[in-house]
């Protein structure tokens, strides 16, 4: 130990220099070498789903998977579209996705502004309950929500069955009562960093709180509510446990939970299947690869998403 | 990365604050708003409040009451009666081998999420905090499976990885012929096992397929903790004579402890609520969760034990409630020191 490093001392630094600067390129190039590997392995799935999809069932299991096509058609995903009643089913999803985001971001936002104009103990209880209430696991509330929406009543506009359960209305109270925790949590945050002086200067002018609140506050908030719209809207569409346990009917499903559909009962096409799962993802990979930033920046705003 | 947006260094500066609050009344107190506004702020928070605690917290309560009756979810609720401890003896007794098998499943998720995942992702955060050239690209590829749902991951992974007949590690490992077919899927023999229970070898398939998901998660969250530390200490290790090891184990480690906590929590979370999966492939034995304990007794075969079904429930709060304690301790700790 001693003796490197009076030799490191003594070593004239020209000489040294230059078989640092390969040794450095030799590692970049080797993280880069372990990067594109690990990328093209994490692809495999996604690209290969594509790629079966496109291709006849009777032809991949003849010639296997890894062969050149003979024919790449649409044709999977004609059926899948079609067996899986999709169009019906997207539509239930667009029902629950859109409200569920706009009610979610809507409540949070003034929750966010409210809280911080309560005295601080206050404030951190109620950010406290929102936090923990967005990490338990939803199966633990799971028996007596379902116990509670089989009993509560609903108007016949807002559900074919009389009742929360089996609703679009009832999902999409049980994600904005979910998901608000999370977006008050972030949003609390971000409206932290903004001034008060704007709020305070709006006070002055006469401005009541509610307009403080949509002319001064919210519109400073767009970019973490648009960071927070993509993820939200990612999480919603993604949701398959609240679907099938409160739109119990199977009918009526949104589409993430209605792709068991396309599983027959003792034959499984591959290919339609991966053509299906493709349809299903297909929103949410459009979304993230246009609004890749939003998305990104929205998870570490919160950080806190259990 | 130097075209971050504004937001994004919002976003690296919160992640390490966690939840801020202003305690030195830069805000206006709220006494000295006027009557009127006073009320409407009561409404602004209190609606969105009771919204949450009717449908999270009324529920959450409930589940820990009901576990001690015995309903059957058809008879009024004014008939339900109190049996004290008998649905927890039956799970510990009757249905003990459901409970310990979805138990030994969970936990060895939390073991294998975080010395699989979790540490990987945190390997590749540190590698891409070096501002490699691509860098954005690569964090783009790692991330893309965190966007799908848990269930889409489990028919891409069944139909193209998975599938005995044509997917592609059968097909590489060149087992595809009828006779020599693997049903990652299906088998549910033990890959290693203590007396009557085990990890199935179906389960071992699916925690790739989670693992593939997760990986890009956990990145993205601790890729934004580190560009939060302090470039100095990383320039005063070096200084010290710390190798690249010891840096981060000594150094930048424990300056990440607030991310460190939210990741820790995520991944035991995870693996605690896992179900979409596993539900999505019909839930095939051997995969075996404490979350299909809950919905089996709910919307299952042998459904409408309500009593039973809140009993697995509170076993899966118990089992988080520990975490989500420590990181809401750490949350006010945090803020108590800024």
């Amino acid at each position: 130990m001693t003796l490197a490093v009076v030799g490191d001392v003594f070593s004239p630094t020209p000489d040294n220099r230059p078989r640092v600067r390969t040794r450095d390129r030799v590692m970049r190039g080797g993280l880069h070498l372990f990067l594109i590997v690990m990328a093209i392995g994490w692809l495999i799935p996604v690209v290969g789903a594509i790629y079966s999809s496109l291709r006849p069932y009777d032809e991949t299991s003849r010639k296997g998977f890894l062969s050149l096509p003979d024919t790449l058609t649409l044709q999977n995903y004609r059926d899948a579209w079609g067996q899986g009643q999709m169009r019906h089913h997207y539509w239930m999803t667009a029902l629950i996705v859109i409200p569920a985001v706009l009610i979610t971001l809507l409540l949070s936002s003034l929750v966010a502004f409210g809280v911080s104009r309560f005295t601080w103990r206050l404030n951190i209880v109620l950010l406290l309950l929102f936090t923990a209430g967005n990490l338990l696991p939803q199966q633990v509330i799971a028996q007596p929500l379902f116990q509670m929406y089989k009993r509560i009543p609903l108007p016949g506009f807002l559900s074919d069955t009389g009742y929360m359960l089996g609703s679009t209305a009832g999902l999409v109270t049980i994600h904005v009562a979910f998901q608000i925790g999370f977006c008050t949590f972030v949003l609390s945050n971000y409206m932290k960093t903004l001034p008060a002086e704007l709020t305070e200067a709006a006070m002055i002018d006469g401005a009541g709180v509610l307009r403080q609140f949509w002319q001064v506050t919210l519109p400073l908030c767009r970019p973490a509510l648009a960071a927070l719209a993509t993820l939200e809207f990612t999480w919603v569409f993604n949701d398959f446990f609240w679907a099938v346990l409160l739109e119990n009917q199977g009918a009526d499903r949104p589409i993430t939970s209605s792709l068991a559909n396309l599983g027959g009962q003792f034959f499984t096409n591959d290919n339609l299947v991966a053509a299906g799962s493709m349809l299903v993802a297909f929103p949410t990979i459009l979304v993230y690869l246009l609004l890749q930033r939003q998305f990104v920046s929205g998870l570490t705003l919160g950080a806190s998403k259990g | 990365m130097s075209d971050r947006s504004e937001l994004q260094e919002r976003g690296a500066t919160t992640v390490g604050a966690t939840t801020t609050f202003d305690r030195r009344g830069e805000r206006r107190r709220f006494s000295q708003l006027t009557r009127g506004d006073k009320s409407v702020l009561w409404l602004i928070v209190g609606i969105p409040t009771l919204i949450h605690l009717v449908f999270v917290w009324i529920p959450a309560i409930a589940t820990v009451v009901l576990s001690f009756t015995d309903w059957d979810g058809l008879s009024p609720v004014s008939q339900i009666g109190l049996v004290g401890f008998q649905n927890y003896w039956e799970i510990f007794t009757v249905f003990r081998s459901d409970v310990v098998s979805a138990g030994i499943n969970n936990g060895f998720l939390v073991v294998f999420l975080f010395v699989g995942p979790t540490a990987f992702g945190v390997l590749l955060a540190y590698l891409l905090d070096k501002n490699l050239r691509g860098g954005r690209i690569y964090q783009s590829i790692y991330y893309l499976p965190v966007v799908l749902s848990l269930a889409v991951v489990g028919f891409i992974w069944k139909s193209v990885m998975y599938s005995p007949s044509q997917g592609v590690i059968s097909t590489v490992l060149g087992r595809t012929g009828s006779g020599e077919q693997i049903d990652w899927l299906g088998d549910q023999t033990h890959a290693f096992g203590f007396g009557d229970y085990g990890i199935s070898k179906n389960f071992l398939a699916i925690l790739v397929a989670m693992a593939w998901r997760h990986v890009g998660y956990i990145m993205v969250l601790y890729l934004a903790g580190l560009k939060s530390v302090d470039p100095s200490l990383r320039e005063a290790s070096a200084i010290d004579g710390c190798n690249e090891w010891q840096a981060f184990r000594r150094v930048v480690f424990p300056a990440m402890k607030p991310i460190n906590v939210v990741v820790g929590v995520i991944t035991v979370i995870e693996a605690l609520r896992a179900f979409d999966i596993v539900f999505a492939l019909k839930s095939p034995r051997g995969m075996d969760l404490l979350s299909i304990l809950v919905t089996d007794n709910l919307i299952g075969e042998g459904g409408g034990n309500v009593g039973r079904g809140s009993g697995y429930g509170v076993i899966l709060l118990l089992l988080c409630l520990g975490f989500i304690i420590w990181y809401l301790a750490n949350n006010i700790r945090q803020e108590r020191r800024s």
